[in-house]
């Protein structure tokens, strides 16, 4: 007990230790290109004028990497106000993150509904499983972002086009696991169910959703994982709203510190979304 | 010298099904098996020709090798397996699949690990009863965990258990939705023989007092003298000079020791010595072991 907390102790030092060094390392990388910028001793418009020229770009670029106190304002900038809204362009972060999870809650959602139930049934019966496993086999496989073009095409709305890439990315780790699970539960616990007379629902439900319940928990927390990476991208492509559309957006603007804040951002949501489901998986997980 | 049946004799196997060598009588036996036959392979049957009756109340050991198909004669009177021929009658009724008239206790405890003492007991008694209210429900499965003795581990997951203490849980959940009969598949096979010893005794005691028709597979011969009123003793199926010979009930064997026998006590009742030597030779030599 006393040496796991020490241990625990000693991990979070040497991580604030790392943090530090990376912090440190990007200090001093900017500060050097900065002074070197300085040392050129060009006025403002002659730097404007070589910009406007095209000279000097590689200059200009190293430049152009923000400086730890630039990122710290716009980080500050973002947290305080994160709710505004200046039209389509110019939204605040927890707008466009809103946007983001809400794709992705759907689309995930819509993906539980489907794989869940059908990953039962072909886990139960050794004939579907077979039948559909070429399918799985091909379909699982295919990037989710191949799907766009053709959605995009049908459905002819890109909003929904992104929530359906969501859907087709989650649905392939939850139906293999529930499939998997539901067919792995183990004979004893169903001849148990039968000698009790126990009717095919309540053994469903009381029996088989518990037993899967651990493996079925783990494809949602795959999914989940893939989801979050596959929005990113594919709000890329479709734009309009989303973290995805802000990153392609301030890149556009060449905001490197916004860039580099929605990476930490996106980074920090999907933790959060993995913790959830860590949680979740531990609440159903039981011990032999 | 205790045989019901004389030893069977090696007959092949195409006129086994239909050789009426033993008729059991339709009229009294509250289980009846009569001429069941397994068969994986078409021609090499597992076991044939078995058949035999329990009365009610009474407590039958059936022991033989791994392989012989004891298993598949539990499964089949639980109604988890069909049999290749023959049937299964329950007080005049056949049997066709599972009942709740017919309580398992299975190898493996199979106790829902996701669940508590409580809850596993009270999933068998909500699936007798649906009607009980909650509470009713409530009070016979304290009644059959305070049987086993584990009212103090009531609340706690199978996990928490030990090997002896699952096992006396299983037993209570079989006991708690009152069956007709009782089916043990080897029971305390996994169990340490001191924790076997209690257990068998818990056991014998309960069954006694409740009247209960049990049946029960074994490995272990002084579990079987213990418990039994008779012992079936299985052969397994054998290639001979003759052809292959299925495996079946070679003996019936019935314990002539006094019913109120104990574990502590056995060893020195008259007759104990001459029965175990008499089950352990046919193990040894009769029953041919894969």
């Amino acid at each position: 007990m006393n040496s796991a907390r020490s241990l625990q102790l000693k991990a979070a030092l040497l991580s604030v230790l790392i943090l530090l060094l990376v912090l440190g390392i990007w200090y001093i990388a900017t500060a050097s290109s900065g002074a070197a910028g300085a040392a050129a001793g060009l006025t403002a418009e002659q730097i404007e004028y070589a910009k406007m020229m095209g000279k000097e770009v590689g200059a200009a670029k190293s430049s152009g990497f923000p400086t730890l106190g630039q990122m710290g304002s716009t980080v500050w900038g973002h947290l305080a106000n994160p709710f505004y809204d200046n039209g389509p362009n110019d939204k605040g972060i927890a707008i466009q993150l809103a946007h983001s999870l809400g794709r992705v809650g759907l689309g995930f959602g819509l993906a539980c509904l489907v794989a869940i139930p059908l990953g039962f049934i072909i886990g139960m019966s050794p004939l579907l499983r077979r039948a559909f496993d070429p399918f799985i086999q091909v379909l699982k496989p295919i990037s989710p972002l191949a799907w766009m073009p053709l959605a995009l095409y049908t459905i002819k709305d890109s909003s929904v086009s992104g929530i359906f890439v969501i859907f087709i990315c989650s649905v392939w780790p939850m139906l293999v696991n529930t499939a998997f699970g539901v067919a792995a539960v183990k004979r004893d616990w169903l001849n148990v169910a039968s000698t009790l007379e126990v009717n095919p629902l309540r053994k469903a439900f009381l029996v088989i959703l518990p037993a899967a319940a651990p493996t079925i928990l783990t494809g949602m927390r795959i999914s989940m994982g893939i989801a979050w990476l596959v929005i990113v991208a594919a709000e890329m492509l479709v734009g309009g709203t989303g973290i995805g559309y802000f990153v392609w957006n301030e890149w556009n603007n060449l905001s490197l510190t916004n860039v580099i804040f929605a990476i930490l951002v996106i980074g920090v949501v999907g933790m959060l979304l993995d913790l959830a489901f860590g949680q979740l998986q531990k609440a159903v997980t039981y011990v032999e | 010298m205790w045989s019901e049946v004389p030893s069977r004799v090696a007959t092949p196997v195409a006129i086994a099904p239909t050789s009426p060598q033993r008729k059991v009588s339709p009229v009294d036996g509250f289980l009846r098996i009569e001429q069941l036959s397994k068969a994986y392979q078409f021609d090499k049957p597992v076991f044939a020709d078995v058949s035999f009756t329990l009365e009610r109340g009474e407590f039958v050991c059936i022991i033989g090798h791994s392989g012989c198909g004891k298993t598949t004669i539990l499964n089949v009177l639980a109604g988890l397996d069909t049999a290749s021929s023959g049937h299964v009658f329950m007080d005049g009724r056949e049997v066709a699949g599972p009942s709740l008239e017919r309580g398992v206790v299975f190898q493996g405890h199979a106790l829902m690990p996701w669940l508590t003492v409580r809850q596993n007991i009270a999933f068998a008694v909500k699936s007798r009863w649906p009607e009980w209210p909650a509470a009713q429900i409530n009070v016979q499965v304290e009644k059959f965990v305070a049987m086993v003795g584990l009212s103090h581990a009531i609340d706690k997951k199978p996990s928490q258990l030990s090997g002896g203490m699952k096992q006396r849980v299983g037993i209570a959940r079989a006991f708690s939705i009152q069956p007709k009969m009782l089916l043990l598949d080897e029971p305390f096979g996994a169990l340490d023989a001191l924790t076997r010893g209690t257990i068998q005794d818990e056991l014998m005691t309960i069954v006694r007092q409740t009247q209960q028709t049990v049946f029960m597979i074994t490995h272990d011969v002084d579990e079987a003298i213990l418990l039994a009123d008779r012992i079936l003793l299985m052969s397994n199926g054998s290639e001979t000079a003759t052809g292959y010979v299925p495996g079946g009930i070679a003996e019936v064997v019935v314990n002539p020791l006094p019913r109120e026998r104990t574990r502590a006590g056995l060893h020195h009742l008259d007759g104990y010595y001459e029965l175990r030597n008499h089950i352990v030779d046919f193990l040894v030599t009769r029953a041919v072991a894969h």
